[in-house]
């Protein structure tokens, strides 16, 4: 009796390991991003005066916004706040402790405000990446000087600005306002969160109606027969397939043979369709079987016709099933990126798409590319981009769950 | 005019002919008070009237866009001088990309001359009165379609009926664009496979040792044959697969039985949840938690017992899948679990045995097909997985099973051959298609005997 016990016990005690391997994972993967990540939102900015001096944007008195010296500005006004920067070499590492975006920074300052020319103005303008790695500890100064980005004069010159208050560490709004960049500093996401909901527009346009109708059609209408069966096994199989096989069949259907534009969220919109189609008839249909046939008799016996029972009484009361259906298939769609490989969405694009053909981008798809980027300081970004994701996610099966909460009928 | 527009106005007439049908049902009759003298409610007529009015000239729009450009494409072709027509396939088709660049004002690859110009300017000119032309013909097919049924109307005519049989050929379409999509998937994957197998053997695809899908740039260049063998990615994704599955299935079953059999209902209610919010993290995600927290940390783990660990070895790839696929293994062994009948269990209780006993010796035996069949959806899941191997595990094709090397899997590959710019009809990208034929087929039986014995099972307690 003891050994059986004995084995009772441990049976259960695995049991409960098991069931907790699964969340403690869960545990450590969300607190490894909310370390990792949460930093990504803030961001160092460096002070800077700068004097937008005419002399040297306008030489001949005609300012051209495209080919005027911004860099030219930023660099001197570097140069004065660390005068001990002399001789090519110091003063090129000086310069990096600046991003590149500054001069975009005062391009567009001066394109919205023309009359600040000739004027001296203090502004805050972001750091390169490499010093915001420094301020946020994750490059260690302790190392050999070689092993690091940055060099120990560099680091020198950030203690200095801090010391003076020049640096401040703000809120990222280049992470939401900017597309793509080479510079981790500049880099942001909306472009890829643009190219996702454009996708889902399409995808919802197209999969929640087609779905719905299909749903209704093997539900309501179809007689039993092989054709049905042979239909409804054929919809279970689908929704088992590879996403990447979905992939292969957008880029030789869409882009080879119909010759649609390569990357566009158009493309990715009709893949995801077809992904998440089997998604949302499985769930309508079940939203449709929870109807009580009584309803239908009813109607019947007052003398509607078939097609009058199903929408005028079992689509409604059928509906927030098949909304719910609907959410849960387009939170597949926007994490999903394998499909979108296949279509040429992976190319690195800096603008923000408008339209729906458009080259783009998906956030997950982002992710994906960030991840891949050896600098430091994109590991923090896909680390941000992932909690942005996930949030994204996590809004939309709520309003799932919630939706079935609020509408859910016991018959 | 521009489709979009078009389209807008297809819409609103379709809405004036919708009531332009109403009240002519309801003038034939008299008005709103000998509505019963009508077959159908009025607004069946409406609805008659507006089918016939757009259905016609939407059709007409969609076979128009589809054929268009082929047909403008070819006029122009035909324009050019003898030349540029008689140029090998590859060259006209990128003359033909440049004159379409050129005519919407994008970069062109070469020095724009006088033919390309015209061209472009043909192509332009084409296009707008192609436009023009379809806009006429529409909305023209839409009014004389609508006045046509508007004619028709009569009190006798069974409208519901009409507009009824429309609505049910709708459903039928849309179910069968699931079939479309199987359809569409086979032929596309089959067309480009059976394209690669003539140029490579199949017996070399599926028996050959060595995999490096290099294909010459240049016929002179050193090592470009190519070798197209993909054992060494069928071994590579059963590798994955397997630690994935000695992840999954132990934890995932063990997970189903705790909290089906032991664990108090307050714990179910937040451990079920839990691991439903597993399931809904997405692949990306997963991979870049392999890629970046998991692989590091097993290679140090590795190097301080002495094992040599490759930075993306198959271990590391293979446990966050397995972590991946937890969930849909308890949650089907669950369903395999409750569908055991409660007699058994009693039973099995009532003569003295302990509950990990009951589980052990009559459920699990009982439930085990239903087990069975899960497993087998989880292995598609998992031969299927991308972007968890893509991030994580490597690209080069090693034929081992140490867990510890890196290996490559069937869908590193697609991937791997078919981002980036790429010709269609080299072996290279067509090997694509070849191994998501195998992927497709693997898959699909085992979905099918996964489904059906998942499917069986439940109906035979039920």
């Amino acid at each position: 009796m003891p050994r059986r016990r004995r084995k009772e016990f441990t049976f259960k005690l695995l049991g409960m390991v098991a069931t907790a391997i699964g969340i403690v994972f869960l545990g450590l993967f969300f607190a490894s991003l909310i370390a990792e990540g949460t930093s990504a939102f803030k961001q160092t900015f460096l002070k800077l005066d700068i004097e937008l001096s005419e002399d040297v944007l306008a030489p001949d008195g005609e300012l051209d916004l495209a080919y005027a010296d911004f860099d030219g500005l930023v660099r001197t006004a570097l140069r004065a706040e660390i005068p001990e920067a002399s001789g090519r070499r110091d003063r090129r590492e000086l310069y990096r402790i600046v991003s590149v975006g500054a001069a975009y920074q005062l391009r567009d300052l001066i394109a919205q405000n023309p009359d600040l020319l000739g004027t001296t103005q203090s502004l805050w303008v972001p750091a390169s990446s490499n010093v915001d790695m420094l301020i946020k500890g994750n490059i260690d100064a302790n190392i050999e000087e070689a092993l690091r980005p940055l060099s120990d004069k560099q680091i020198g010159w950030v203690r200095q600005l801090q010391d003076q208050g020049r640096l401040e560490s703000r809120f990222n709004r280049a992470l939401f306002t900017n597309g793509d960049s080479r510079e981790p500093e500049l880099a942001g996401i909306k472009g890829a969160v643009m190219g996702s909901v454009y996708m889902l527009l399409v995808t919802m346009a197209l999969s929640f109606p087609i779905g719905v109708a299909a749903a209704i059609y093997l539900e309501e209408f179809a007689p039993r027969n092989r054709w049905s069966d042979l239909i409804e096994v054929n919809i279970n199989n689908l929704a088992a397939v590879p996403s990447i096989v979905f992939g292969l069949l957008g880029l030789a259907v869409f882009i080879n043979w119909a010759a649609l534009p390569r990357a566009a969220p158009l493309v990715g919109g009709l893949v995801l369709t077809l992904l998440t189609l089997p998604v949302i008839i499985i769930a309508s249909r079940a939203a449709i079987k929870a109807v009580p046939p009584s309803i239908r008799e009813a109607a019947l016996g007052l003398g509607a016709s078939q097609t009058q029972v199903v929408f005028h009484h079992v689509l409604p009361l059928a509906l927030p099933g098949m909304l719910t259906g609907a959410i849960i298939g387009m939170s597949r769609a926007l994490g999903e990126s394998a499909p979108l490989l296949m279509i040429g969405m992976v190319a690195f694009i800096v603008d923000v798409p408008g339209s729906l053909t458009d080259p783009a981008t998906a956030l997950p798809v982002q992710i994906f590319l960030w991840a891949d980027s050896p600098e430091r300081a994109f590991a923090e970004r896909t680390s941000a981009a992932i909690i942005v994701l996930l949030g994204f996610l996590l809004v939309m099966n709520l309003t799932a769950v919630i939706l079935r909460k609020r509408m859910e009928r016991k018959w | 005019m521009q489709s979009t527009t078009l389209i807008l106005m297809l819409g609103f007439m379709s809405i004036a002919a919708f009531f332009y049908g109403r009240r002519r049902s309801l003038a034939l009759v008299g008005g709103h008070g000998h509505g019963s003298a009508l077959h159908s409610l009025p607004g069946y007529y409406g609805y008659y009237v507006a089918i016939w009015a757009v259905l016609p000239a939407l059709a007409l729009l969609l076979v128009w866009v589809m054929i268009e450009p082929r047909v403008i494409v070819a006029l122009v072709v035909n324009a050019l001088p003898d030349a540029y027509r008689n140029l090998p396939p590859g060259e006209l088709n990128l003359l033909i990309n440049n004159i379409q660049n050129l005519a919407a004002g994008d970069v062109v690859s070469v020095d724009v001359d006088d033919v390309l110009q015209d061209a472009a300017t043909m192509f332009n000119a084409y296009i707008e009165k192609s436009r023009q032309f379809l806009a006429v013909l529409a909305l023209g097919m839409a009014g004389l379609g609508g006045a046509m049924a508007w004619r028709r109307i009569h009190p006798d005519l069974r409208a519901r009926n009409r507009v009824e049989r429309v609505i049910r050929w709708f459903l039928i379409a849309a179910s069968s664009i699931a079939i479309l999509t199987t359809i569409g998937i086979v032929l596309s994957v089959l067309f480009e496979a059976i394209r690669f197998f003539q140029k490579v053997p199949v017996t070399e695809f599926l028996f050959g040792l060595t995999w490096s899908p290099q294909t010459a740039i240049r016929a002179d260049q050193v090592g470009s044959s190519g070798s197209f063998g993909a054992v060494p990615l069928f071994t590579g994704t059963l590798l994955i697969t397997s630690i994935a599955m000695v992840v999954a299935v132990p934890v995932g079953l063990m997970t189903a039985i705790y909290l089906a059999e032991y664990s108090s209902a307050r714990i179910r209610g937040i451990a079920k949840p839990l691991l439903e919010v597993l399931a809904g993290i997405p692949t990306v995600v997963y991979g870049f938690f392999a890629a970046l927290t998991v692989a590091p940390w097993i290679r140090s783990a590795g190097e301080s017992a002495g094992i040599q660990v490759a930075s993306e070895s198959a271990l590391a790839a293979g446990i966050v899948m397995g972590i991946m696929i937890i969930p849909l293994v308890s949650s089907l062994s669950d369903d395999a679990i409750n569908a055991v009948p409660t007699a058994m269990r009693d039973g099995a209780l009532g003569l003295g045995s302990t509950r990990s006993e009951t589980m052990t010796k009559v459920i699990l035996p009982a439930a085990l097909p239903g087990i069975v069949g899960g497993i087998l959806l989880a292995v598609s899941r998992a031969i299927g997985e991308t972007m968890i191997v893509v991030m994580a595990a490597g690209l080069a094709a090693n034929l081992t099973a140490n867990p510890f090397e890196a290996v490559t899997t069937v869908t590193v590959q697609i991937v791997t051959l078919l981002v980036g710019d790429q010709e269609f009809d080299s072996a290279k990208t067509l090997a694509a298609f070849a191994l998501g034929l195998m992927l497709f087929v693997v898959t699909l039986i085992l979905n099918v005997i996964g489904l059906s014995v998942v499917r069986k099972y439940r109906e035979q307690y039920d």
